[in-house]
């Protein structure tokens, strides 16, 4: 690599060599606007940029449903065409699972994981920001092919063979769909494996993994589900590309193939990605409820285990959504039984937040409110789960209105509902100010009975025998009444994120006139509270040394001789106060999105012209050979280095190497 | 705070040191067995395709050969000999670093790749051998389930061959020191589970007899 000795002017007035690995890209300093965001490894300013992007494409997935509502609020509908409705139907639920929850329990993830063990940041940082680059790329992509692809998909989320074949769906919609997926699975698959091993290998001294709040062991159960969940798909993706791109003979029945192959690969990859959605929600709002029951979460234990227990269990339930395709009684008898079994732990943690609960001195905030409002909802989203798992009572309601009450009770009741009861809860902690309570609780109501509204109907609807995926239906068959109460309610629900939208206005406007939050705003109990808000640029002044699980709490509380708890230490008195020096940071990097941006040109290469692949490829290569020769630590960033004298040129190699080592291995999934 | 405490903290920070990490285990390497178990599935979800389509044949008279009609089992067998060899020449690398023998780690590094890289040689003849006696990727679900799942595994042991190169490379350099042979070891996880992975296809493929 070039280095060109070139003084330059810090703030700190030190002469600095900068370097420019390939003679491309100067290495970022940090700190200057724009740059700094594109060129971050912090995984706090990445899990902002997960929520952003998320929060966006919210908004694009719940403008299509609005599309669907408006069509199907009376009979005859035509405000979109066929053709159109499905498209806008495969996008919303496209949208909404890959685009909107997935991202956000990143965006959570990212920010909260190395808060709540006590660590600096992930275990590979710039890794980190390849994730996200790569996600949104994805993300960019597979939404383009609106303009680009002549339409969006067409073959609903799961997009069924041979329903998704050239012979059925022609446009480009399909290998959009495909390559978009693609590219957002290997952010996911690489997001996954950093985040483990953060969990396994950053964690604070003392801090056992018994010790771990429940949210940090949820989401490391979510990320193994994600690493081996995320390549069952990539083999469906790429068999049903390699058909469509190359005439591949997977799941065309004329030449012996069989479409249920899709089905089975799908679902296996399909049902974990169900407790993929759900079970950050329930780390969230075990923390939330604690906090505001002012007790700690009854059985602890239990609640990791049954959370362990899902994980395992979401893999041998993946059938249930095939027990009319004609697997055969044994099967359907296996996988109807397996089905009823895993709401055993489900329902311990529901029964555990209720038992939270009682007796507690319960605080309602909005985010406590949301967490009560998701243990409501998804109990009932739960039990209509149930009924599913009876194959006789499923194939009555198999494809219609009941499938879709129920997994939108399970997706946005359990889901979306604790995630944005987390957005209010650490709000203040990522922002350095509170969200309105008031505009909160409003958002919550309105949230909570638009969703009621939107969804509840879908049941009777669904009994009533409306299928799915239908883009109209003719009057007299008693479909009117609730699917207008359907439509209205959808509105009532975007009233209500726009409610949120004017919410994180209004409190940053307000945020110079109102009292700072201070460290711990909610007399919280994990380790993120004892920092300041918000978080300071590294993380801990002193990592934490652990002695107990909820260790904040119990820096801040202690018993007396009567084992009443008392205050032992005001927040003042145990919080840090954010004013480390020498804290060794990794240095921002460009070379993530460099290698990320090749990828989407992979993809339109496969689908327009094979040189684009070439032009991708080149970039892609470039990005990880820059980035391996790249050493992690900037030698020339203005960091304190004085403790750190043996850390030489040497050391920088092993981690450049090593670098290497990991983006190659992140980079054999596209290949 | 104390300087000791301090420096503890760093080598933390960096977490590429295996002495701070919670588990022992190198971040890295930990990485690397996430990413292989990642790919048992990724296999499992081919080898699975394979077993599924391995006699489907096409209706038509041009579409009826399938990869099992005329391979060759003993040229595989020999290619796949080379390529359990290769993983016995790896770990010779691996050996030879860790003693810090550098010409040993590089003559080994290279043995390993041109062993993986007769292996793709291979490959390639098969593939091309297999075509001319008319089984074409489109030809039927058998053949595409074949060329895909084989495919596969000879993308991954390229990938290898190119981290296998770019170690030899660091090394000519002078960039891979004794102490890195952490390095050498990750790669070789990488190698050695794309060897068993052929172990699992070549059983599944060329001597599981197809009734």
């Amino acid at each position: 690599m070039a280095v060109t000795e070139d003084p330059l002017a810090l703030t700190t007035g030190d002469a600095a060599i900068v370097e420019r690995p390939l003679g491309v890209l100067t290495r970022p300093q940090g700190g200057n606007g724009w740059r700094d965001w594109l060129s971050t490894v912090d995984h706090k300013k990445i899990g902002i940029m997960y929520g952003v992007a998320a929060m966006f494409f919210f908004i694009v997935g719940g403008i299509e449903a609005l599309l669907i509502r408006v069509q199907l609020a009376a009979p005859n509908g035509s405000v979109l065409s066929a053709d159109i409705y499905n498209q806008v139907f495969t996008m919303h639920g496209v949208t909404m699972i890959f685009l909107f929850i997935m991202p956000l329990a990143a965006a959570f993830a990212n920010y909260l994981i190395p808060l709540q063990i006590g660590a600096r940041d992930v275990a590979f940082p710039r890794l980190n920001a390849l994730s996200f680059w790569v996600w949104i790329g994805g993300a960019i992509f597979l939404n383009s092919s609106w303009i680009v692809g002549g339409g969006g998909a067409d073959c609903g989320w799961f997009c069924y063979s041979p329903n998704s074949g050239l012979a059925f769906s022609p446009s480009h919609g399909v290998d959009f769909y495909a390559i978009g997926l693609l590219i957002t699975g290997i952010a996911s698959l690489v997001s996954s494996a950093n985040l483990i091993v953060t969990v396994l290998n950053m964690r604070a001294p003392g801090m056992t993994l018994f010790r771990m709040p429940v949210l940090t062991w949820m989401l490391l159960v979510t990320q193994f589900l994600l690493l081996f969940a995320l390549p069952v798909i990539t083999v469906a993706l790429f068999l049903l590309l390699f058909d469509r791109l190359f005439g591949a003979q997977f799941f065309n029945p004329e030449m012996g193939a069989d479409p249920l192959l899709w089905q089975h690969l799908f679902w296996i990859f399909g049902h974990p990605e169900v407790y993929i959605i759900i079970l950050p929600s329930f780390g969230i709002i075990s923390e939330i409820i604690p906090t505001f029951s002012r007790k700690p979460i009854f059985g602890y234990s239990f609640m990791v285990f049954s959370g362990i227990a899902i994980g395992f269990m979401g893999w041998g339930v993946w059938a249930h959504h095939m027990f009319v395709s004609g697997i055969g009684p044994l099967s359907v008898w296996a996988f109807s039984m397996s089905t009823m079994f895993i709401a055993v732990p489900t329902g311990v943690k529901i029964l555990n937040w209720l038992a939270t609960m009682w007796g507690g001195k319960l605080r309602f905030t909005t985010a406590m409110l949301f967490a009560v409002g998701t243990v409501a909802m998804f109990t009932i989203g739960g039990l209509s789960g149930v009924t599913h798992a009876l194959a006789p009572a499923d194939t009555q309601q198999t494809d219609t209105y009941y499938i879709i009450a129920h997994f939108h009770y399970v997706i946005f009741g359990g889901g979306v509902l604790g995630l944005m009861g987390g957005m209010y809860f650490w709000w203040p902690k990522v922002f350095g100010h509170m969200l309105n309570e008031t505009w909160g609780k409003l958002h919550f109501w309105t949230m909570l009975i638009g969703f009621n509204l939107t969804f509840g109907p879908m049941h009777i609807l669904g009994l009533q025998g409306m299928s799915r995926r239908i883009d109209t239906y003719s009057p007299g068959f008693g479909f009117e009444f609730w699917n207008l109460v359907a439509s209205i309610g959808s509105f009532v629900i975007a009233l209500s994120v726009i409610f949120f939208f004017f919410n994180v206005w209004k409190s940053r406007r307000d945020a110079p006139n109102l009292p700072a939050p201070g460290p711990d705003p909610w007399d919280a109990r994990s380790l993120e509270w004892m920092i300041p808000s918000p978080t300071p640029e590294h993380n801990f002044d002193e990592i934490p040394v652990i002695e107990s699980d909820d260790e904040w709490w119990h820096r801040k509380y202690g018993y007396d001789e009567n084992h009443n708890v008392v205050r032992v230490a005001t927040v003042e008195e145990v919080a840090q106060d954010g004013s480390a020096t020498g804290v060794h940071l990794p240095a921002p990097s460009f070379w993530p999105l460099v290698l990320a941006a090749g990828l989407p040109l992979i993809g339109y290469g496969l689908i327009f012209n094979l040189w684009l692949c070439v032009l991708g490829g080149l970039l892609t290569g470039l990005g990880m050979y820059a980035w391996a020769l790249e050493p992690v630590d900037d030698p020339d960033a203005d960091h304190d280095h004085g403790h750190d004298d043996h850390h030489d040129d040497d050391d920088d190699d092993t981690e450049g190497a090593e670098a290497e080592m990991a983006d190659v291995s992140a980079g054999d999934e596209e290949a | 705070m104390a300087t000791a405490t301090d420096a503890a903290v760093d080598t933390a920070d960096h977490g590429h040191d295996d002495h701070g990490t919670s588990t022992g285990i190198s971040n890295t390497k930990l990485a690397m067995w996430g990413f292989l178990g990642s790919e048992c599935l990724l296999f499992g979800g081919l080898i699975s395709t394979y077993l599924l389509y391995k006699t489907r044949r096409g209706p038509g008279p041009e579409n009826t050969v399938i990869p099992t009609d005329v391979f060759d089992i003993p040229f595989t067998s020999v290619s796949s000999f080379v390529l359990l060899m290769s993983s016995l020449t790896m770990v010779l690398a691996l050996s030879a670093i860790t003693r810090g023998d550098h010409p040993a780690t590089r003559a080994w590094l290279l043995t390993t790749a041109m062993l993986g890289g007769i292996f793709i040689g291979g490959q390639v003849y098969e593939f091309t051998s297999f075509i001319r006696e008319g089984v074409g990727y489109t030809h039927n679900p058998a053949s595409s389930a074949f060329y895909t799942l084989t495919g596969f595994h000879g993308v991954h042991v390229s990938l290898g061959i190119v981290m296998l190169m770019s170690l030899f490379v660091a090394s000519k350099q002078g960039k891979l020191r004794q102490e890195h042979s952490e390095t050498v070891e990750i790669v070789g996880l990488y190698w050695h589970f794309v060897d068993v992975v052929w172990i699992f296809i070549f059983t599944v493929i060329y001597l599981i007899p197809v009734d």
